[in-house]
């Protein structure tokens, strides 16, 4: 029975983990081609949840989840082009500290518009609820959150490794001066990432809406183990990503399984060991512009 | 080197230096309050409500023509975590000549607060943490309690468990916030249950930014219990309400800390269970529904509970600042000891117990309307009567002389 319950903690941090990788993607999309950390990335989550619940108050829960993004995406644009491309091939620092300043300024202006109580957010009662697959118990809700992320991820791959755009992206990620030499510009392939990126974000935010406290700060909890995430898998690898956030997932719903307490630590324990014996990432690739 | 930009630097600093004496004289004939309250982190939702509170107070307060005829200024400011907590406390009664400190909803935070208050013998009128620690083994002379502490929410929502039969011979899985506040109120509810013939199933501590909360819905599963006891706070309690309704768990909850802003966040149909509260909107008193009135004009939403208590902590503490015609420490905490009773906008008045400088009063069990009763989304909660009910002593709920280890 014990190793029962074990394994059903194993799965459940499967599922979580196709929940930290909506953030995660976009985030090591963006690190990968632009060099950029962007840690405003937890703001476009916030905004894709606040955005959420605007849109779900006129037209419902379904086109509120399509929407939101879209809208968040949108604003992608303008920060791709007015702020972070203008830090591409600075110094790392200036763009740690914009984008560090741009996620500060997001949550004052969310406790500004919307207010620092949280506000109420419920999935349409349909999808509350357990199913019940063998013994193993899930929410109805997280599987159907699981297919999205699946979709979005077998559409991410398939973008960057099937069509010309993402030819010119994979090797913008290596040899930008390459790229460059055969006439590509790369911007607006940058600005469409960037989009995608903070696309997905949103998409986390407004999926999460109903099952997470929505309130100002809620994009700087989210960040951290993004960060972790990213970190984990190693840059530059699409599947890295995926390994690493199902692998937070698994090892932290193991932690509270045995010892509840350390939960939250035990993500962090599993970063230090990745980057001692691997400071790469598990799946990292050389990136020279990086060294 | 010297630069132009030292040189402009030194001497604003020194102009700075210059004009100081004549501000703070400017300023004299006012009393300056300390206010301290979480506004960030996972408590800062309920520190907006706080400083809003606050704010209709000194309004009042200074409209109605101050305090001794002097206007009151409150400074209101983030405590942020502890250590930055007694660093401003430190700095508000030494450099900004506040006359007393006031404040707090973060039992870690107030504790600090309370051992700056004790070292340089001033008074700290405690608004908002509830630990029993504070009113118990780290009691001092210099800090009033105005929050009902976690022994009395706890026996608050108890009376209603007990009605119900959901105590005796059940089997409880508790989920704790892993600090402080939350240890105190994981040991007042085990050492509730346990005295009403309960178990525990399960006893889970809960770092206070998970937002995940799966893995322990599994393992309450897993457990089977009869009743779940939630000493969970702030955020954690939104993110655990609306997780366990997702997962359509059917065990029923005991909470035993519930803050009105926490409910309304968790959003439709996503509560359940009993909770206590200290104050709500809906008690049908004059001051209650004039204060509900002001706050809704001004802010467009109804105030919840730690709104409520700053608002009447500074009338207390401007009640006591005129009748001692004094904001000395000595003299006010002598007002509060002699046991002065204080309208809270309640049905009954309050007085500080003169051992444990704790603030007593009525709190309310409260449950969640059945689904289509609700006028709007503030009211879906249905508010029990008053414990102790009003043929009963007000300390009933509260620790007694030997539960509690206070001494000064």
């Amino acid at each position: 029975m014990q190793f029962f319950f074990l394994l059903e903690q194993v799965v459940n941090g499967l599922v979580l983990g196709g929940y930290y990788l909506l953030i995660a993607l976009g985030l090591s999309l963006i690190f990968s081609v632009g060099g950029v950390v962007n840690l405003a990335h937890g703001a476009f989550y916030a905004l894709g949840a606040y955005f959420s619940l605007e849109i779900a108050k006129l037209l419902g829960f379904g086109p509120a989840v399509v929407l939101s993004p879209v809208a968040v995406a949108l604003l992608g644009i303008l920060f791709e082009r007015f702020l972070l491309r203008r830090f591409y091939t600075a110094d790392p620092i200036l763009s740690l500290l914009v984008t560090f300043g741009l996620a500060l300024v997001a949550e004052q202006a969310i406790r500004m518009i919307w207010g620092a109580a949280p506000l109420p957010a419920s999935m349409p009662p349909e999808f509350k609820g357990q199913v019940m697959l063998g013994e193993f118990m899930f929410s109805r809700y997280r599987l159907l959150l699981l297919a999205v992320v699946a979709v979005v991820l077998t559409g991410i791959w398939f973008l960057l490794h099937r069509t010309s755009f993402g030819r010119v992206v994979r090797a913008g990620i290596q040899r930008p001066d390459m790229v460059a030499a055969l006439g590509i510009r790369l911007q607006p392939y940058m600005t469409t990432i960037v989009m995608l990126g903070v696309g997905m974000a949103a998409l986390g935010g407004a999926l999460f809406a109903p099952i997470t406290n929505v309130h100002p700060a809620m994009g700087a909890e989210i960040i951290t183990v993004a960060f972790v995430v990213v970190v984990i898998g190693g840059l530059g690898s699409f599947w890295g990503v995926v390994l690493a956030a199902l692998l937070v997932g698994v090892v932290r719903g193991i932690t509270v399984h045995f010892a509840s307490a350390a939960g939250e630590a035990s993500i962090y324990v599993l970063l230090f060991l990745v980057l001692l014996f691997r400071p790469r990432g598990l799946l990292g690739e050389r990136i020279e512009k990086f060294e | 080197m010297t630069t132009r930009r030292d040189v402009l630097k030194a001497s604003a600093a020194a102009a700075a230096a210059l004009s100081f004496p004549a501000v703070v004289k400017a300023q004299s004939d006012r009393i300056k309050i300390g206010h301290l309250t979480p506004l960030t982190g996972f408590l800062g939702a309920l520190g907006e409500y706080a400083v809003q509170g606050i704010k209709i107070a000194t309004d009042e307060i200074n409209k109605a023509g101050g305090v001794m005829g002097r206007q009151l200024d409150v400074m209101s400011e983030d405590s942020v975590n502890p250590a930055t907590a007694s660093t401003k406390a430190q700095r508000m009664l030494e450099r900004d000549g506040v006359a007393v400190l006031m404040g707090e909803i973060n039992s870690a935070s107030a504790l600090t607060i309370m051992q700056v208050a004790a070292r340089e013998k001033r008074l700290f009128l405690q608004v908002g943490a509830r630990s029993d620690v504070l009113r118990g083994k780290n009691c001092n002379r210099y800090t009033f309690h105005v929050d009902i502490p976690v022994t009395v929410m706890v026996n608050a929502a108890g009376q209603a468990l007990l009605r119900d039969g959901l105590v005796k011979g059940r089997r409880a899985f508790s989920l704790t916030a892993d600090y402080l506040f939350g240890h105190d109120l994981a040991k007042a509810a085990k050492n509730f249950l346990t005295a009403n013939g309960a178990s525990l199933a399960g006893e889970e501590l809960i770092a206070t930014d998970v937002t995940d909360f799966s893995p322990y819905l599994l393992k309450i599963r897993q457990a089977k219990p009869d009743l779940i006891a939630s000493n969970l706070a702030g955020n954690q309690v939104t993110n655990f309400i609306k997780q366990y309704s997702e997962f359509g768990l059917k065990y029923p909850i005991a909470g035993f800390n519930l803050n009105t802003a926490d409910a309304w966040a968790a959003g439709d149909g996503n509560l359940s269970g009993i909770w206590p509260t200290v104050w709500h909107h809906d008690l049908n008193t004059p001051g209650s529904r004039a204060f509900v009135a002001e706050f809704r004009k001004r802010y467009g939403k109804p105030p919840e509970n730690h709104a409520w208590i700053e608002y009447v902590s500074l009338k207390i503490m401007a009640e006591a600042m005129n009748a001692t015609k004094s904001t000395d420490t000595e003299k006010l905490i002598a007002y509060f000891e002699r046991g002065t009773e204080f309208d809270l906008l309640k049905a009954r008045r309050g007085y500080f117990r003169s051992w444990d400088h704790q603030l007593m009063q009525e709190a309310y069990p409260f449950t969640v309307k059945p689904k289509g009763k609700a006028k709007d989304k503030w009211d879906f909660l249905q508010f029990g009567a008053a414990v102790p009910a009003a043929n009963q002593p007000l300390d009933l709920l509260a620790p007694t002389r030997e539960q509690n280890t206070c001494s000064m």
